[in-house]
């Protein structure tokens, strides 16, 4: 366990127990009262909205909604990337070419403009929907670094080797191939994660995010709709904007420690691991004595 | 009582060098016979072609021209011909570093191949059966358990040698099969690959740089250069009685133990 997988996952797994547990305890985060724009106090430990709702509570469902934003998006692109680009490299011939070229297309499709658009024609939005069209406009990156690993993996000997020996295609890429692939699956995962969420933060902040629900993007969305920063009211915006960063910041520790875990040659780049190259006193005294 | 024929045997390549496309004929019109309980040595330099037969002749590639033979029939591509061939023909790669995947650990290499073409064995047979392969390459059947990375080059290419005999196969491609390993550990693992080919009646390719231990462990030997074979015959005449140039020019560069310790025969 490196210190930045610690630190990442310190701050990553208590939002996501937040996120899972704390709406089963908050209040109904919808629930309009007469005490809006309150400060936080021990009836609503973050305060109120602007119409008095729970901020507290809001901000459980937020996460909550995130999570799912950012799960889904994983899942897909984890389906959509491993399929195109580990199938198609390992079969090779015209299917290689055929999914090249659609990786390429979706490649070369700008995201975030097509997912504005689409949003913008779907008046009634899901968050499932918003997931959905971030990982279309998503996997295919994803797809091709993993196209590339799997080029050169499916000359190893040792997949020859199994082919030798009789085993079945899909066997072959099942069982000799992908566990060499685990490492870098993950790491796209993460950062599919990152950006997913990162993504509806900003369709929910231009108002194209999904309707009816919450995220930490819609709260921040009401709250700049409901002036917080004008009027002060740090407790409505600045939790989601802080969980925002906070989770984002862990996802990507965690996903530098992972490529650290693919490429050792990274490992040996950290500062951390070149003040251990060098020579204690002792040992450069040593050293010119023997030179000398 | 296996038999391995390749005739007129063509494997050309691809090169693309920006817009313009050459060819490049890597194997050109060979033939040979593997036969069961002979040692057959190919060499060669380097990029002359040696590894692309091992290749076509393992499947792992398509030949441009020319037809392999088991037995007198044709070679299935696919289906259950292609995986009886899978189970008579097998290969012991050069590099025992790459040829195991470092996922598994050393029972699974073992017990693919015999599940895939034993399907009847009960998970008890499999086990003994990897027991007892362990022991005929003289490792420790306490190794199943172990990973690739705990073991060393000799050690590895051992499972290597096991997990090939596994399907008890009749014919063995050996390409550059101790190359990898310390030179101290080479005679070893040649020693153990020729007892087994003895015990199991084993037509064995043996592809090698070295003329001397190609002479020693082989009964023919077979030159190649530049895809062609130049030079085919019983080992001690290809070697005492160099025909071509090239084969010349391999003799000399070996050291002759004969020559240094007696007075030389030729
Ligand atoms: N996949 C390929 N595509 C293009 N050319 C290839 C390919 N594989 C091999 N070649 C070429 O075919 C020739 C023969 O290669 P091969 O690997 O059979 O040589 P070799 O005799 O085994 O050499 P070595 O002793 O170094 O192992 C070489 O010139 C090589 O560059
Ligand atoms: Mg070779």
């Amino acid at each position: 366990m490196t210190g930045k997988l610690t630190a990442g996952l310190v701050i990553a797994v208590p939002i996501a127990l937040f996120g899972l547990l704390g709406p089963l305890v908050v209040q109904d985060p919808s629930r309009v009262d007469d005490i809006g724009l309150t400060a936080p106090a021990a009836g609503h430990l973050l305060g109120t909205t602007q119409t008095g709702q729970d901020v507290l509570a809001q901000l459980a469902y937020a996460t909550r909604g995130s999570l799912i934003v950012g799960a889904v998006v994983g899942v897909l692109t984890l389906l959509l990337s491993g399929f195109f680009g580990i199938v198609g490299a390992y079969a090779g011939g015209w299917l290689d070419e055929a999914f090249s070229l659609f990786i390429n297309v979706m490649l070369v499709i700008p995201g975030l403009p097509v997912v504005i658009v689409i949003s913008a024609y779907l008046p009634d939005r899901s968050l499932l929907l918003v997931s959905l069209v971030l990982a279309i406009t998503g996997w295919a990156g994803s797809a091709r670094v993993l196209r590339g690993s799997t080029l050169s993996l499916r000359n190893r000997d040792y997949v020859l080797a199994s082919r030798v020996a009789g085993e079945k295609r899909w066997r072959i890429i099942l069982v000799e191939i992908l566990p060499n692939l685990v490492p870098l699956l993950a790491s796209q995962v993460v950062f599919a994660v990152i950006f997913a969420i990162l993504g509806e933060a900003g369709l929910s902040y231009l108002g194209l995010g999904a309707s009816e629900s919450f995220t930490w993007g819609t709260m921040l969305y009401y709250a700049q709709n409901g002036l917080a920063l004008r009027l002060g009211a740090w407790w409505w915006f600045v939790p989601p904007g802080l969980l925002l960063a906070l989770f984002g910041a862990a996802l990507a520790l965690i996903n530098f420690s992972i490529d650290e875990i693919i490429d050792p040659k990274l490992r040996n780049q950290t500062r951390a691991a070149r003040r251990g190259w060098r020579m204690s006193r002792e040992q450069l005294r040593r050293a010119r004595e023997v030179t000398l | 009582m296996t038999s391995l024929e390749v005739r007129g045997l063509v494997k050309d390549y691809r090169l693309r060098d920006g817009l313009r496309s050459t060819r490049l004929r890597a194997v050109d019109d060979v033939g040979f016979t593997l036969d069961h309980g002979r040692t057959v040595a190919l060499v060669g330099q380097s990029g002359s072609g040696k590894s692309t037969i091992a290749r076509l002749l393992l499947q792992l590639e398509r030949p441009t021209a020319g037809e392999i033979r088991l037995d007198g029939r044709p070679v299935a591509r696919r289906g259950a011909g292609l995986i009886r061939y899978r189970r008579l023909v097998q290969m012991v790669f050069q590099d025992p570093f790459a040829s195991l995947n470092p996922h598994h650990d050393v029972a699974h290499h073992l017990a693919r191949p015999l599940r895939l073409h034993h399907p009847e064995l009960s998970r008890a047979d499999v086990d003994a059966r990897i027991r007892h392969l362990l022991e005929r390459v003289q490792l420790d059947p306490a190794m199943a358990g172990r990973r690739p990375h705990e073991l060393s080059g000799g050690q590895r290419q051992r499972v290597a040698i096991a997990r090939a005999l596994a399907p008890s196969p009749g014919i063995l491609i050996a390409d550059e099969p101790v190359s990898m390993l310390d030179v101290s550990i080479r005679l070893g693992v040649l020693n153990l690959l020729a007892t087994l080919q003895r015990e199991e009646d084993l037509g064995v390719l043996y592809i090698t740089h070295d003329l001397a231990t190609a002479r020693h462990f082989s009964d023919d030997i077979l030159v190649m250069y530049r895809g062609r074979i130049v030079e085919h015959g019983p080992a001690d005449e290809v070697i005492l009685n160099p025909k071509h140039e090239y084969t010349r020019l391999l003799a000399d560069a070996t050291p002759d133990p004969e020559r240094r310790f007696g007075p030389a025969p030729r």
